[in-house]
């Protein structure tokens, strides 16, 4: 029992210190990337003892000092335990996320099955999206406690934003939920790897040998709906183009205008963990989780009949790591975008989203249905 | 399964320290020197005209109204997603398809009807 408890904590913590130093490499991914992009150097500044790397020093180690040790302001106007709960709002429910979303199969040592995952909930992808939602209250109750006009014209923008597209990205899922049949997100991970062929019935026999050999990966079977779960969740993390809370052209910094040192750092930390949150659920949902493809319990099985047995803490740490690179990939990807696209009209955001994405992810939901039927 | 909220849990409760420690360190590093000019409330450096704390577009309550709506056909329909493929095997299959279909088409209606009454529309044209 102690062992179990020891286990368990352990697991979260190693899943919340990997979230959290993603979250702050991916600061310097930002900024180094964004300089890369506009052909300029980037933070390289602050050493130690004349060491910089490459800007990992000033990113990773000045930047939290110079939060941390900042003046904090409280707008007398406003309101003060508002103030200071809405930054924990923003970044805790970006972090708690990660509970259920698995990182790998059942590690076994000796007679103890370990699953790599801190909690199987049988309703987690309910669990993902309520405590998505509560992200939300970090933003209106920041905005609204600043009593700061900029601050609430961003708080009110991020509020209709954000419940807009959650719209789109809880109906986009659905698809996914009917294809693999299950709510638990470690049995959509287990469902993806398997091949498409066994999705398909025994009549169709030209397709089962054209695209018969692919992973049965969400990304196959539901490209619609990976379009639509992207967009909505670059929507979620309130990021080019979608950054109008913030919108620093228009409205200063939105929702954080009055914030700064660790509680901006707090805002700007729940950032990034909602893009790590969002990364890890597009690879669990659409790529497959921790699955390599053709990677079997006990080694490789290609579907042209080869086989490469592996022993089984080798197949472990491939599928972790194939987790992670899936992640990390995906963090890029989001922040490539950030320097790519420029920002969004409100009216145009707001048509995205009701007009364009929840009629296609109801359509998709209607589509999936029919041809789970007709295959059958 | 009851295990397994426990965990969620300790995992809560993880972040909660996090997010608290955060706080304290924060406020046991930082210096305190607060004057009248630095704490007003910025508006570009003139000086704050009046509370911020106004009414505010009524549309954003629409919107609102309208997310509530749809949030809750979603947590309905995960259910029936999840048991999808099973009442398939069970025979049940055109059934279970005809109950999603007439489900998420009452609600579309209620869709169109707001798209039609413009509630949707960000910028309202005005009547001449």
């Amino acid at each position: 029992m102690i062992v179990d408890i020891g286990i368990i904590a352990l697991k979260a913590f190693l899943v919340l210190f990997m979230v959290l130093n993603l979250a702050g490499v991916l600061g310097w991914i930002e900024r180094k990337g964004s300089a890369l992009m506009q052909d300029r150097i980037g933070a390289n500044r602050a050493s130690i003892l004349g060491f910089a790397g490459m800007g990992l020093i000033n990113t990773l180690v000045a930047d939290p000092i110079k939060f941390l040790t900042k003046e904090d302001f409280i707008p007398p106007r406003g309101d003060k335990f508002l103030h200071t709960l809405a930054p924990c709002m923003a970044l805790f429910p970006a972090l708690v996320t990660f509970a259920v979303i698995p990182f790998g199969d059942t590690l076994q040592i000796g007679e103890r099955v370990i699953n790599l995952q801190v909690a199987n909930l049988n309703i987690g992808i309910l669990y993902v999206f309520a405590m998505g939602s509560l992200g939300v209250y970090g933003i209106v109750i920041g905005a609204w406690a600043s009593n700061n006009k900029f601050s609430l014209l961003g708080g009110v923008r991020g509020s209709a934003q954000m419940i807009s597209y959650e719209v789109a990205m809880g109906l986009s899922v659905i698809g996914i939920l009917m294809v693999y049949g299950t709510l638990e997100l470690q049995e959509i991970a287990r469902g993806q790897g398997t091949l498409i062929r066994e999705f398909l019935p025994e009549s169709w026999r030209f397709l089962k040998s054209a695209i018969g050999w692919l992973p049965a990966w969400g990304i196959f079977l539901q490209p619609l709906a990976f379009l639509l779960f992207f967009t909505a969740a670059v929507a979620e993390t309130k990021r080019v183009p979608f950054d109008l809370p913030e919108g620093e052209s228009e409205i200063v910094a939105g929702y954080h205008v009055e914030y700064s040192g660790g509680k901006f750092l707090m805002f700007f930390a729940g950032e990034f963990a909602e893009i790590v949150t969002a990364a890890a659920l597009m690879t669990t949902l659409f790529f497959g989780g921790w699955q390599v493809p053709y990677l079997l319990r006990d080694g490789f099985h290609f579907p042209w009949g080869a086989s490469w047995l592996l022993p089984h803490l080798a197949v472990v740490l491939l599928q972790v790591g194939a987790f992670a690179v899936k992640v990390v990939f995906f963090c890029w990807l989001q922040i490539l975008l950030r320097w790519s696209v420029p920002r969004f009209r409100y009216d145009q955001v707001m048509r995205l989203g009701w007009k364009m994405l929840l009629p296609l992810a109801l359509f998709n939901v209607i589509v999936t249905a029919l041809v789970i039927v007709a295959v059958q | 399964m009851l295990f397994d909220f426990a965990n969620v849990l300790v995992f809560t409760v993880l972040g909660l320290g996090f997010v608290g420690v955060n706080l304290l360190i924060g406020r046991l590093l930082r210096p305190s020197n607060p004057q009248v000019r630095k704490l007003s409330t910025y508006e570009c450096g003139e000086p704050a005209m009046g509370s911020a704390w106004v009414n505010f577009n009524i549309r954003f309550y629409i919107v609102a109204l309208i997310f509530i709506i749809f949030e809750v056909e979603i947590a309905f329909v995960f259910p029936v997603a999840a048991v999808f493929r099973r009442w398939l095997e069970g025979g049940q299959g055109v059934f279970a398809f005809f109950e999603i279909l007439i489900f998420i088409g009452i609600l579309f209606l209620g869709l169109v009807y707001a798209w039609v009454k413009g509630d949707l529309e960000w910028v309202k044209k005005v009547r001449a």
